[in-house]
């Protein structure tokens, strides 16, 4: 049966069709996978902050049964360092090399690998690999970096500054300041967490001697880049004899973008042992050496009039970019950060100056959000900053501020030009569901009880559809940002689709078949999705930055129209029409208006293959490959609120409500979307209450280094969330799609921290410079704030 | 030095040898080769690992195989009977209860102690009782959703 358009599966909610296989416990996982012939790695890693390898003996190591091969960072001659992927100017790009042999420079920085017949081997022989260390001062403090004094990480950077990026006007800046009826300052500090997606990474690298076929199982989120990177940038070996498969990924969250020492020195060490490896972090591993996010330390001014509207914002951030830099790590604090802080307001100046510096912790690369959450906490933040200044309402002064509704891009003083928004609407949304008014009524009967009641909101914009090649190849980005979509029309009429985009969660076995589905009305179990395998699908750039949907799905689309296009050409061959006038309708090719005089999409797909009546000149087959390479980002956006009740006793912060209303275009799928909004509070959340990696300033030790130090959130931690949404559809793409993977994180925090200020502003509290709110620093902020008084 | 483990797996006997510090998640995963069972963590929080062992809804991260010798044990790949799944895990693929589906397997065995012990739940129940159970992607509402599904469902059949 052919799909009506009242059957439109682009927007209905439907169960996933890769659920199956995760609910039996048949997933296939990298750690899942066994070959024969399989050896085991493990890792020799720095525990010390910073030190100097004196000596490194393999001896003991070697002669431990078992053990097959052991290799350290000076068996690894022509190899080079794992590259950084963003070039800022003047950026210092310091060597990092897969297995240290000279200084390690972070917890958890490898010098050697032990491969061996087990795992209990091969963990048992890496320990009796004796290095002689000599330990170095380190410094893992993000201000205190570049302070006189600390020691340096590299030659290269001997003040250990990265880079010093600036954005914006800064005379246009200090103008509006100085006509501002009011100014605010604060220290916002966003501290450094770590993604921890559930599944720990993992590789598996197998070499075929006979065939000089190299195949690594990866969990990444992007595996043409992996290959890439790999191949072209490290190991120097021809990138068409490597194969790079993702399977199936639990979770990423930017993580498992990036190309890692470990799954590099498997895949060079496979080519000496000929053998396959597998390796599998640990949690503990994951803490030290998964790229971490955040840790901004910010001084930021917000100006504006008397009436709250704000004039102007200036901002000095400093970016801690850990020991070595990531493969987007220079983006993350300056095109994904600072061109965000314009949030969705009409802001007339804006200047932001970042200086990105080293330090002896696990390099920071893109976590959830990638910058984004850091503007967003940050012009959130001031605003209220600023609203309780002027002792107007927040909400007030967010409606007061908002960009009207435009559908042509809306330039902002920040580089970017947003492609279309309405924000009063989804704000409007928000406050209802809240009942605001009735709230703040609440609020001053518990005050008068004593009670410590707070709400905060969010009205969030995010930058997704990630991205313009032209634009970021401007901004410093060595890749392009297209994505790939394939769709191949078998002879039966059943579809396979390749796709570059990258499912670790994201559910794309459903959603892209539901869109190829819809497009082509053929029923979904007739369409399969193939994704992360460099093996079948067609050079793509993965999943990040919200960009599957908006730029993979559109790269489908187009190859969907390019089938559609030339199954008309063969149609109107059969038909004895022109293919002028013949159009795709309800799974068929049809004379324009006449339903009955048509072919369905099974017989146009069998003619293509067996073409014996066909058009002249015409190519057979079915097939059809595109890039689509996005004019602009796509700026989803929303309003959320966070309602709490802060224990004055205890410093304990209750949420009693978290309200989101996001606009993130068109949804393919209310279900996925709703979930990862969910998922995406979550995160936020627990940015704001508990997570935080920190570091042991003398020792430079990562006190929080496993699960048990560092606070994911539970199941008893968080509320149900309300959620909504509005529809403003994307202009820049076909399928209006905003995106939608990160609003959750970018929105939650700053609604939670502007929801504690509020609770606690009866007391004079007016901001609370760092996160997260342990009972411990809010029952600290409410004494001091006591004694203040 | 090795010694000797026999235990019912899904209903099959299985004997092995095995070291005495071999863990029961890798014995299942790696011996068995049931790889189901997943390993999220190395402290014992996250409960990715999370199976049935007579009865009790344990971490085999935290047991030895030798620990389990004699036990009879359900892992995910043995909760659906006959090719019908247990309500639990039609409660996750129909509340969306699930993402990545990396911690799904130890979600669905602890929840089939949860209803053991609450049949009909509160939310709250719900979310104490997955304390020991970590997930990245959902948030836990859709997870607290599936469970409150199943549930009814299982209500409902009795």
């Amino acid at each position: 049966m052919a799909t009506t358009a009242e059957q439109r599966l682009f927007g209905k909610s439907i169960k996933r069709r890769e659920d199956p296989r995760f609910i039996t416990g048949q997933g296939h996982y990298t750690d899942d996978l066994k070959l024969a012939g399989m050896t085991y790695a493990a890792f020799v890693r720095s525990p010390h902050a910073h030190a100097r390898i004196r000596s490194l003996d393999t001896a003991r190591a070697v002669k431990h049964p078992g053990v097959v091969a052991v290799f350290t960072g000076k068996d690894m001659t022509g190899v080079n360092s794992l590259p950084c992927g963003w070039l800022l100017p003047e950026l210092k790009v310091p060597p990092h090399m897969p297995l240290v042999s000279d200084v390690a420079r972070h917890v958890g920085d490898p010098v050697a690998v032990v491969i061996a017949e087990s795992q209990d081997a091969a963990l048992d022989a890496a320990e009796l690999v004796a290095v002689d260390w000599e330990v170095l001062p380190s410094v893992t403090g993000t201000e205190k970096a570049s302070a006189k004094g600390s020691p340096p990480l590299h030659a290269v950077a001997p003040d250990n500054v990265a880079f010093k990026w600036q954005i914006g006007d800064a005379a246009a800046t200090e103008a509006a300041f100085k006509t501002a009826a009011m100014v605010v300052g604060k220290r916002i500090i966003n501290q450094r967490l770590v993604a921890n997606a559930m599944e720990p990474r993992a590789c598996v690298a197998r070499y075929e001697d006979a065939t000089g076929d190299l195949t690594l199982w990866v969990t990444s989120q992007n595996p043409h880049v992996h290959r890439l990177l790999m191949t072209a940038f490290v190991l120097n070996i021809p990138e068409h004899k490597v194969r790079v498969i993702a399977p199936d990924v639990g979770g990423g969250f930017g993580s498992k973008i990036f190309l890692y020492n470990e799954e590099t020195v498997c895949s060079w060490a496979t080519r000496k042992i000929k053998r396959p490896i597998r390796w599998t972090s640990t949690r503990r591993e994951a803490f030290q050496t998964d790229a971490h996010g955040r840790d901004h330390v910010t001084d930021a001014e917000i100006a504006m009039d008397k009436d709250g509207k704000i004039l102007a914002l200036r901002v000095k951030t400093i970016a801690n970019m850990g020991a070595y830099l990531s493969t987007f790590a220079p983006a993350v604090p300056t095109y994904l950060y600072a061109t965000l802080l314009n949030g969705c307001y009409t802001i007339g100046a804006i200047h932001a100056d970042v200086t990105g510096v080293f330090t002896n912790t696990t390099a920071v690369d893109a976590y959830r959000g990638a910058g984004r959450p850091e503007a967003a906490y940050l012009i959130e933040r001031m605003i209220d900053a600023g609203a309780a200044a002027l002792k107007l309402d927040p909400a007030d002064v967010r409606k007061r501020n908002f960009i009207p509704k435009f559908n042509t891009p809306y330039q902002t003083p920040v580089a970017l030009a947003y492609d279309s928004g309405d924000y009063l609407p989804s704000f409007n949304r928000l406050l209802a569901m809240l009942d605001y008014k009735k709230f703040r009524a609440e609020q001053a009967e518990a005050r008068k009880q004593g009670r410590l009641l707070g709400v905060g909101f969010s009205t969030y914009i995010e930058a997704c559809s990630i991205a313009p090649s032209k634009v970021v190849g401007q901004l410093g980005a060595q890749a392009g940002l297209y994505e790939s979509g394939q769709v191949r029309v078998h002879p039966t009429g059943k579809v396979t689709v390749y796709t570059g985009s990258h499912s670790h969660g994201q559910g794309h076995e459903t959603t892209f078949a539901q869109l190829a589905a819809d497009e082509l009305s053929i029923p979904m179990d007739d369409i399969e999705i193939v994704h992360g395998d460099t093996g079948t699908v067609a050079f793509g750039m993965g999943t990040y930055g919200s960009r599957s949907a908006a730029v993979g799905g559109t790269a489908i689309h187009m190859s969907i129209n390019k089938i559609k296009e030339k199954g008309k050409k063969i149609a109107a061959h059969l038909l004895e029409a022109s293919p002028g006038d013949i159009e795709y309708a309800n799974g068929q090719f049809q004379v324009k208006g006449f339903p009955g005089k048509a072919v369905p999409f099974a017989q146009v797909a069998l003619t293509a293959y067996v073409p014996h009546k066909y058009p002249e000149g015409l190519e057979p087959g079915l097939d059809e490959t595109s890039f689509y390479d996005p004019s602009n980002f796509t700026f989803p956006f929303g309003a959320h609120a966070c309602v709490v009740e802060v224990l004055r006793e205890t410093g304990e912060v209750k949420i009693l409500r978290y309200l989101a209303v996001d606009d993130v275009g068109n949804v393919i799928s209310p279900m996925i979307v709703d979930g990862m909004v969910h998922g995406g509070i979550a995160q936020g959340v627990a940015q704001a209450l508990w997570e935080s990696a920190v570091y042991d300033d003398a020792s430079g030790q990562l006190v929080t280094g496993t699960m048990m130090d560092y606070a994911l959130p539970k199941a008893d931690m968080l509320p149900m969330y309300e959620t909504d949404r509005t529809v403003t559809p994307s202009p820049v793409n076909p399928l209006g799609i905003k995106g939608a993977g990160e609003t959750g994180t970018i929105a939650a925090t700053p609604a939670v921290m502007n929801a504690v200020v509020d609770a606690l502003s009866p007391l004079g509290v007016d901001h609370i410079e760092s996160m997260p709110l342990t009972p411990e620093r809010v029952w600290k902020t409410i004494q001091a704030a006591g004694k203040g008084k | 030095m090795k010694l000797p483990v026999k235990m019912t797996i899904n209903g099959q006997s299985y004997s092995h040898e095995v070291e005495a510090r071999l863990l029961l998640v890798h014995y299942i995963r790696e011996q068995i080769g049931l790889t189901g069972t997943h390993v999220g963590c190395d402290t014992s929080q996250c409960g990715a690992c999370t199976i049935s062992m007579n009865g009790q809804a344990v971490k085999s991260c935290t047991l030895f195989a030798v620990q389990a010798d004699g036990a009879t044990i359900t892992t995910i790949e043995g909760l659906a009977k006959n090719g019908d799944l247990h309500p639990i895990q039609m409660g996750f693929w129909e509340k969306h209860g699930l993402q990545c589906g990396f911690c799904t397997p130890g979600m669905i065995m602890a929840a089939q102690q949860l209803l053991e012990r609450y049949p009909t739940p509160t939310e709250d129940q719900i979310r104490h009782q997955l304390e020991g159970n970590l997930c990245r992607c959902t948030g836990y509402h859709n997870i607290v959703k599936a469970i409150q599904w199943a549930s009814e469902q299982m209500a409902g059949k009795k």
